[in-house]
Order: C-alpha cells, then structure tokens, then sequence
C-alpha cells in the first residue's frame, strides 16, 4: 500500500481555524451525542404512548398504532430525514414552509426528531411485545382490584413491562446514536460528517475513519455499561425480571 | 513482523530474479506492463470533467486526457494492447483506492493544493477555477458583502467552505454558514430557498445551473472568494518513473493545441446526455497554463 500515514495530523491545526482536527472531530462528536439524546426521548415518549395504544381493547387506538408502526419502520431511515428536510416545507403554506426552512439549526431539529420518530416505532413495538409477554392474569388481576385501565398500566403493567424490555431498549439506543450518522444527509456536521471532512481536507482517510470508529465504539462502550447498572438497579425480587 | 520480513524479502528475491532480464521498471508501470492492463478512476457525476452518459459509460474532458495519457503509456511500454480498465471513485473512495492500488490515475476534477501533495502527487493543472456562489436571480444578490446576515451553504470538506468561512470572519458577514453533503444537495437547498447562496467552484456552479429545472432564474456572482485553484490528474505519490510519462504525455497534449480542442469539445459545445452547453469559453490562466504546463498546487503560480 502506498499511504503516507500520519497520525500526528489529529494534533496540527484544522483548516477551518476551529483548532485542531481532534477539535473537529470531539465538535462532532458532541453534536452527535446531542442528536442522540434528543432523538432518544422523543422515541422512548412517543414510542411508549404509541405502544401502549397497540394493547388498549379500543380498535381505534390499536388501528391507529398499527398504523403509525408501519409508517415509520416500513421507510428507510434516510428516506425519512430526507422527506421532512426538503418535502415537508414544500407541502405546507408558502408562509409556514419558509418559517420552517429559515430555522436556526434546522438540521439539527430535523434530524432528532426524524431520528425518534423512526426509533419510536420500534419501542412501540418492543414495549407491545413486553405487555403481550405479561400473563393475562395480570390484566385482569388489576381490574378486579378495582383500577382503572390507566392505574392498571401505571401500576401493573408497565413498570413489569418495561423491566422486560430493558436489554432490547439498549440496543435501541445504540442503534440511535448510530443512526445520527445518517443525518449529514441533511448537512448536519456530526461525528461521522466531520471524519469525512477531515478525510477531504487532509486526505488522511483512514486516519480520520479509525479516530471516528474508536470515538463510536468508546461511546457505546458507555452506553452499554451504563444500561447494565440500571437493570441491575431497577430490578426487583419476585418479578419476572428479577432474581 | 520479523518473519514477514524476510519472507516478504524472500519473495521479492523470486521476483526480482524474474523480472531482471527484462527492464528495469518499477511502481506503476512496472504493474501496467506485467497486467497488461491500467485502471482509471472515474467520478459519476463531476459534469463535464467525469460523468455517466447515457450508456452508463465515463466520459469528460478528464477522460478524454486520461485515454491520451494511456496512449502514451502503452507507446512508453511498447505494449501491442493496452486494456483500460474503469472503476467508479467518490470523493471519500479515491485516496484509499490510489494508495492501494485498484486505481492508477484519477481522472475527474479534484483540486491540487499542497496539503494534498502529501498523501499523492498530481500531474499538469487541467483546469483552473475560483471560489464563485450561484443565487437565484429573484433575490437580488450582487457581491460578496450581499450575503451579509444571509443562509449561505457550501459543500461539506471542500477547499470552497473554507474560503467562505474565512471570508465570512474577514469581512464581518455574519452569514449563517451550512455545511451540504454533496453539490448536488447544495444546490437543492438554494433550490427550495433553505439557503440564498451556494458557494463553490465556478464551473461547478454553471454545470448545475445548466442542468437544473430552469437554468434562467440562476445567476453565479462576479465576486470571487478565491484566487483561480488547480485541478489536476491525480497519481499515487513516490512514483518518479510514471510521473514522468504522465507528465510527458500531458504537457505534450496540452502544449500542441489539442488540449484546447478538448476543452473546447466539452465546454462550449453540446454535450451529453442532455446537449448541455456549459458556454465556458477558455479564461486567460488557463491558456497560459496550457502553453507552460505545470503541476504547481499554488494558485500564484497561475497568473
């Protein structure tokens, strides 16, 4: 192979005049993080009402998550970001799409929630998947105690339901931070937009993809460990998920 | 490490005793005339420098100078048959694929500056262009201070985002820079009014405008951001011997005239798939630059 290696060149001064390359890719780096957490809540909020509404006895509310579902996880991820940045404004009132499109960090805005979306239905149909998982019993325990259908999830369902779920709820947030990745699409300078700039400027490829692998890898890292602390700390003795 | 070493070194000695009674080549051409074949890296949509046709095949003022370096490649090797093999190279692709090896010449519209001149080298400046933006005409935008407080955007990792960067801090702007991921999405966005301006390379800049739904609501600024940069055929670096040949050959294409005839080919006439005409008459550096080949990666260089 004939590459000029240079690992040195994290250290010497980005062109862009925002410090080093190191710089430019932690400023990613950060960006990234930001976008995952964002995206994140959105799914985990969204996705749990949706998935709740996918086991309510209403035809209504299981149609209607039903159909959200299939919205969402049936388009790929870039598709999606793509239809809310350049469609969506067009579609609407002249006034509304400019207000849209004249949005400071409209990249970022656009692509957590995008990011959430798509990751909602797939909580939706995980949390769907840890309530159908419960006895039958349960449900019916709750009722006979006297709940109503929002204090039975509240109380009977859903602190089992999400329990369950929590080892697939990590891979899914995994799956989102990585997926901000797909969001230079739409212009935002995330880790992986910014290793690609690094590789332009410099010519450097491998360099600044390897920095970029190791910052994903590290931050999962941390992600997994710290999902790990918080089944072991949640877990309670006697429930399904306990030991 | 050790043991590869000396079996690397082993193998070697096999291949040097092979290869001593013929000549004493080395690095590409040495590759080229025990192939028989040369592979030439070609960009899908840099118009109308390497691009697709109609038939899917690459075409472009860059390959028509690369099909002329290899005529003088296989002269150089006196080889009967030369086989041109083609390979698809993006912008993030084509410095992994020189240094390995899969690709021998680049041939699209990459700019020669000198902090790339460490990872590769490049032969004789083909082109010169400067940093211009494109606007739709309805906002009447005229020079560079226009753009004041403005959504400007610029393609991601390019000489050109910089430059306007460095403009914006210079002259105070104050514009909203963002970043795009390739041209073409650049350009949707001053398209759909997320952004005034696109700041890129001239003719870059007149290929889209040329392409695009309706070429007349577009206008590409006076002003400049930059001084008229390099581009250039790229080659893998440390590689003296090929150098010299692809140097040789185009210095020779350019300097006889029909390097103008080429350029004239691709930038004042029609061209395919769509019969653009990109109306690109020759600038003065450029034709200075044809009659004094250079490799230079300094714009100064070009006056």
């Amino acid at each position: 192979m004939n590459y000029n290696w240079n690992w040195g060149i994290f250290f010497q001064p980005n062109p862009m005049g925002t410090g080093t390359y190191l710089d430019l890719l932690l400023s990613g780096l950060a960006l990234t993080l930001e976008t995952a957490v964002l995206a994140w809540i959105i799914a985990l909020v969204t996705g749990s009402i949706v998935g709740v509404m996918r086991t309510l006895p209403s035809k209504g509310a299981y149609w209607f998550g039903f159909a959200y579902v299939e919205f969402f996880r049936n388009m790929p991820l870039l598709v999606q970001l793509f239809l809310w940045f350049f469609v969506l404004p067009e579609i609407l009132p002249r006034a509304a799409g400019l207000w849209l499109k004249q949005l400071p960090n409209a990249p970022f805005w656009t692509a957590s929630i995008g990011v959430g979306l798509f990751m909602s239905a797939r909580v939706a149909v995980q949390l769907q998947a840890g309530i159908g998982s419960l006895p039958r019993g349960q449900k019916q325990a709750a009722t006979a105690l006297g709940l109503t259908t929002v204090q039975g999830y509240r109380y009977v369902l859903l602190p089992m339901a999400f329990r369950i779920i929590l080892p697939p709820l990590t891979s899914e947030f995994l799956n989102t931070i990585k997926n901000t990745a797909v969001a230079i699409t739409i212009g935002l300078l995330e880790l992986t937009g910014q290793a690609r700039s690094m590789q332009e400027f410099s010519f450097q490829v491998f360099e600044a993809f390897t920095a970029a692998t190791i910052l994903y890898l590290l931050v999962n890292a941390v992600v997994v460990t710290g999902m790990r602390i918080l089944e072991r700390y949640v877990a309670i003795p006697g429930y399904i998920t306990g030991k | 490490m050790k043991h590869f070493r000396s079996i690397g070194l082993a193998l070697a000695a096999t291949f040097a005793v092979s290869q001593a009674s013929a000549e004493e080549l080395t690095g590409t051409l040495k590759n080229i005339k025990d192939t028989g074949a040369i592979t030439l890296g070609f960009r899908d949509s840099s118009i109308p420098f390497s691009y697709l046709d109609d038939n899917q095949k690459p075409v472009g003022f860059a390959m028509d100078i690369c099909y002329k370096i290899v005529d003088a490649v296989k002269k150089e090797l006196k080889l009967d048959k030369l086989e041109v093999k083609l390979n698809p190279v993006t912008s993030a692709t084509r410095i992994p694929l020189m240094a390995n090896g899969t690709i021998d010449l680049e041939c699209g519209s990459t700019t020669n500056n000198a902090e790339r001149q460490k990872q590769v080298s490049f032969t004789n400046t083909h082109f010169l262009t400067a940093s211009r933006y494109v606007f739709k005409k309805s906002s009447g935008l005229k020079s560079i201070d226009d753009l004041k407080g403005k959504t400007v955007v610029s393609t991601a990792g390019t000489t050109n985002i910089k430059q306007l960067t460095e403009a914006n801090v210079a002259k105070g702007l104050g514009a909203n820079i963002i970043p795009a991921k390739d041209h073409a999405e650049a350009f949707l966005m001053v398209e759909t009014d997320r952004a005034v301006a696109f700041v890129m390379d001239d003719i870059l800049l007149a290929s889209l405008v040329a392409g695009s739904k309706s070429p007349d609501d577009y206008a590409i600024s006076k002003d400049a951001f930059s001084k008229p940069e390099p581009y250039g055929i790229m080659l893998r670096k440390d590689d003296a011997p090929f150098k010299k040949v692809v140097d040789a050959a185009t210095a020779a294409l350019y300097t006889s005239g029909e390097g103008q005839k080429i350029y004239d080919k691709w930038f004042t006439q029609k061209i395919p798939p769509k019969g653009l005409n990109l109306n690109t008459p020759i600038s003065d550096e450029l034709k200075h630059e044809f009659a004094k080949p250079s490799d230079s990666p300094n714009p100064d260089d070009y006056k």
